[in-house]
């Protein structure tokens, strides 16, 4: 995709530049899920991939004159939300039990 | 009443009353007297209601069949049968019998079985039978005759084994029914074979469609030959006898009713209602009357040195459904019939008579501890002196017109021949020996009945039903007095008239000198011989002795039945039992269950190495996610 203003000027940033952007943010979310131990980082980590996707959702909004987009993004912010509150309950109870919030603990609660 | 209301509820009575004795009466209820009220009165309505079809039979302008189309029963692509009655000739003949010899025997059986631990069992199972009898000979179609074939065989499953904490009674019962299924295995391959050549297992539609006589070995023939396979198993002929005498085991009026009146006879039945049919196939023909005579002589002999008065009658029985299957099998299938109602008569009156013994002997079945009861009870005597002229056939009694029917047609008839007609006589007068051994033995000379043993005459219930059987016997054979004798006082043969309208008999050809002549041979035969046997056995039982000591071996072969138990017990029973134990030992466990084991290795197996990937891991499940994400891209990007 070719965008047709870049050739004016220098700094002006394009949607691939932020498509970049989210692939990296995404990535790095992706790592810190699967490799970290820590249950905060390992939410950090997903609430880094849910922004990653929002931020492609505004700039494609933002490329296709659509508000579509940007109000998919209240709705990301609203999920992530309520699942970074459930998510942050059940790491206090985890903490509460072994006194640390490591990943391997969360095997324990399978029936 | 509409004829479909009185066949309703001559099936239904009985059928009410297997309910009421099955299911309301408590298992072990003692009182007999109730559950032998009901069933007897279930037998009676019936019996009333097969007498008024009946006489709507008899009548100036009566219909010819009177049918009663209920429901239709299956209807599957070319395959019909219905749920139809159809009351004729034939099946009036039979219901009579079944329903007024049935009666009578669930009166007696209430003064049998008043000592019995579970007589409203014995009451069920007995009405049962009794409603299936009814649906064999009454069904319009052969699918239908095929239940109550099935229905009759398990009552007398269940009846044989009726005492069956009794193992060896059990055994019998099971003896009984296995045989029988090699018969009905027949049975239904010939049913088979019918639908296949005409496409229908109705009676009426068979009729119709039968074409002329298939001279070969064709399809017919076949189907023919394993409707009698199934025929010799119900009715206990050569090969398939063995079961009827063990069949003793069972209440003696079961015996009476089951092992001698009607069911055995069903196999005769059913060769009667399909007489068009077996008259086309001249091959079956002369094997049914081979097999038919050889079997009268041969359970004839064995009946000569049995000591069991049951056992004796079992092989009378055998030997004389041998006669009806000789009768049928030279094409005097009315003749056949004609035994059929007599022998229902006598031979259920002897079984009766026998039970009545055993009752007053209280269970002592052993003849050679009988002797001189004629004093002690002088009802139980006279009726059976009634059956043993019957079946010896003394002129004027209703043996001597059935059996000498029969024997005239064997001699005369196109399909039969003088070397029959000899076994006939042949087993004329054995049965003569025998029989008049059995009356030598019980009621006649000295008594040897134990001294601890009180005798007493049985009580009312059980004489009534002998009393009635034994006149009966004597007149039964008043309706089919064969042309000779009868021009003379000009009485027209009734029963040759009544069943002319359903059965074709085939020509037979003789001069009346003939028959008079071998009337006579046989008459005088039998008379000789149990002059023979009441002679060796009421005044020299020296020389009977004597005689054992000369023929030694000829009497163990004969006493012990020729062997013919230990016979297949080698030849069939044991090396069925090592093959079906191979089966087990081999097949089973090392074949199928192996392979069993081996598939659920293979997926167990499976299962475990599968399980290693959910481990409870959060972060491998992500992997797998991301790695099948990836692996979407990858297939995406680069195609």
């Amino acid at each position: 995709m070719q965008d047709q203003k870049g050739a004016h000027t220098m700094l002006h940033v394009g949607l691939n530049h932020y498509l970049v952007l989210s692939g990296v943010l995404f990535s790095i979310g992706v790592l810190g899920v699967l490799l970290r131990k820590n249950a905060l980082i390992i939410l950090m980590s997903i609430e880094l991939m849910l922004n990653a996707v929002n931020l492609s959702f505004v700039a494609f909004s933002k490329y296709a004159q659509n508000m579509d987009g940007q109000i998919m993004v209240f709705f990301v912010m609203t999920i992530a939300a309520a699942e970074a509150a459930v998510g942050l309950a059940i790491a206090v109870a985890v903490f509460k039990r072994f006194k640390e919030v490591n990943i391997a603990h969360f095997e324990n609660l399978k029936g | 009443m509409t004829d479909k209301f009185l066949i309703a509820t001559m099936l239904l009575s009985p059928l009410i009353g297997f309910l009421i004795n099955g299911l309301l009466v408590n298992y072990n209820n003692k009182s007999y007297l109730r559950s032998g009220i009901v069933a007897t009165v279930a037998a009676a309505i019936s019996f009333l209601a097969a007498a008024t079809l009946f006489l709507k039979l008899l009548g100036v302008s009566a219909p010819e069949v009177v049918k009663a189309h209920f429901f239709e029963w299956i209807n599957v692509g070319q395959f019909k049968a219905n749920a139809a009655f159809v009351v004729d000739h034939i099946s009036g003949i039979m219901i009579l019998i079944i329903t007024g010899v049935g009666t009578l025997i669930h009166l007696y059986s209430i003064g049998y079985m008043s000592h019995d631990e579970k007589p409203a069992k014995y009451f069920s199972y007995l009405n049962l039978f009794l409603f299936n009898m009814l649906i064999l000979v009454l069904g319009d179609n052969l699918l239908l005759l095929f239940v109550g074939w099935e229905g009759v065989g398990l009552c007398s499953y269940l009846l044989i084994g009726f005492w069956f904490t009794d193992s060896e009674k059990a055994k019998a019962g099971m003896k009984a029914f296995v045989v029988n299924r090699i018969g009905d295995a027949g049975f239904i391959l010939g049913l088979f074979l019918i639908f296949i050549l005409f496409k229908t297992v109705e009676f009426e539609e068979l009729a119709k469609l039968t074409y002329a006589p298939e001279l070969g070995w064709g399809l017919l023939t076949f189907a023919t030959m394993f409707l009698f396979i199934g025929a010799t198993g119900k009715s206990a002929q050569i090969p398939l006898y063995v079961w009827l005498p063990d069949a003793m085991a069972g209440p003696t009026p079961v015996s009476a009713l089951i092992h001698a009146a009607t069911m055995v006879t069903a196999g005769v039945y059913m060769i009667v209602r399909l007489n068009f049919m077996f008259m086309a196939t001249p091959n079956t023909m002369m094997l049914i009357a081979t097999i038919g005579a050889l079997t009268a002589v041969f359970a004839a002999s064995i009946g000569l040195f049995q000591n069991d008065i049951k056992k004796i009658l079992a092989y009378s029985t055998v030997s004389q459904l041998g006669y009806m299957f000789l009768g049928v099998g030279v094409g005097a299938f009315k003749a056949g019939m004609f035994h059929l109602m007599t022998h229902a008569f006598f031979k259920a009156l002897m079984f009766l008579g026998a039970g009545s013994v055993i009752h007053g002997m209280h269970e002592e079945q052993d003849v050679r501890k009988m002797g001189g009861l004629s004093k002690k009870m002088p009802i139980t005597y006279l009726t059976f002196l009634f059956g043993w002229l019957a079946i010896i056939g003394t002129p004027l009694f209703s043996g001597f017109f059935s059996k000498d029917e029969i024997l005239w047609k064997t001699f005369a008839s196109p399909m039969g021949s003088k070397f029959l007609w000899f076994l006939g006589v042949l087993g004329a007068a054995l049965t003569a020996f025998y029989m008049t051994r059995l009356m030598a033995l019980t009621f006649w000379g000295k008594s040897r009945v134990d001294k601890s043993v009180h005798v007493h005459e049985s009580p009312i219930v059980m004489t009534l039903p002998l009393v009635i059987l034994a006149v009966l016997s004597l007149i039964g054979g008043w309706v089919g007095i064969p042309e000779v004798i009868g021009h003379i006082f000009s009485i027209p043969n009734g029963w040759e008239h009544w069943l002319s309208k359903q059965v074709v008999d085939a020509a037979a050809h003789g001069s009346h000198l003939e028959e008079w002549l071998t009337m006579a041979t046989s008459v005088i035969l039998a008379g000789c011989s149990a002059y023979c046997a009441y002679f060796i056995y009421t005044k020299k039982a020296d020389a009977l002795e004597k005689l054992k000591n000369q023929y030694g071996k000829i009497y163990n072969i004969i006493s012990n039945k020729y062997y013919i138990d230990e016979l297949y017990q080698k030849t069939i029973v044991v090396p069925l039992v090592l093959l079906s134990k191979w089966f087990w030992s081999f097949v089973d466990v090392k074949i199928v269950d192996r392979t069993t084991y081996l598939l659920a290795d293979i997926v167990r197996g499976a299962g475990s190495s599968l399980r290693l990937m959910v481990n409870g891991n959060v972060q491998q499940y992500a992997l797998y996610i991301v790695a099948g994400m990836v692996a979407v891209l990858v297939v995406i990007l680069t195609r």
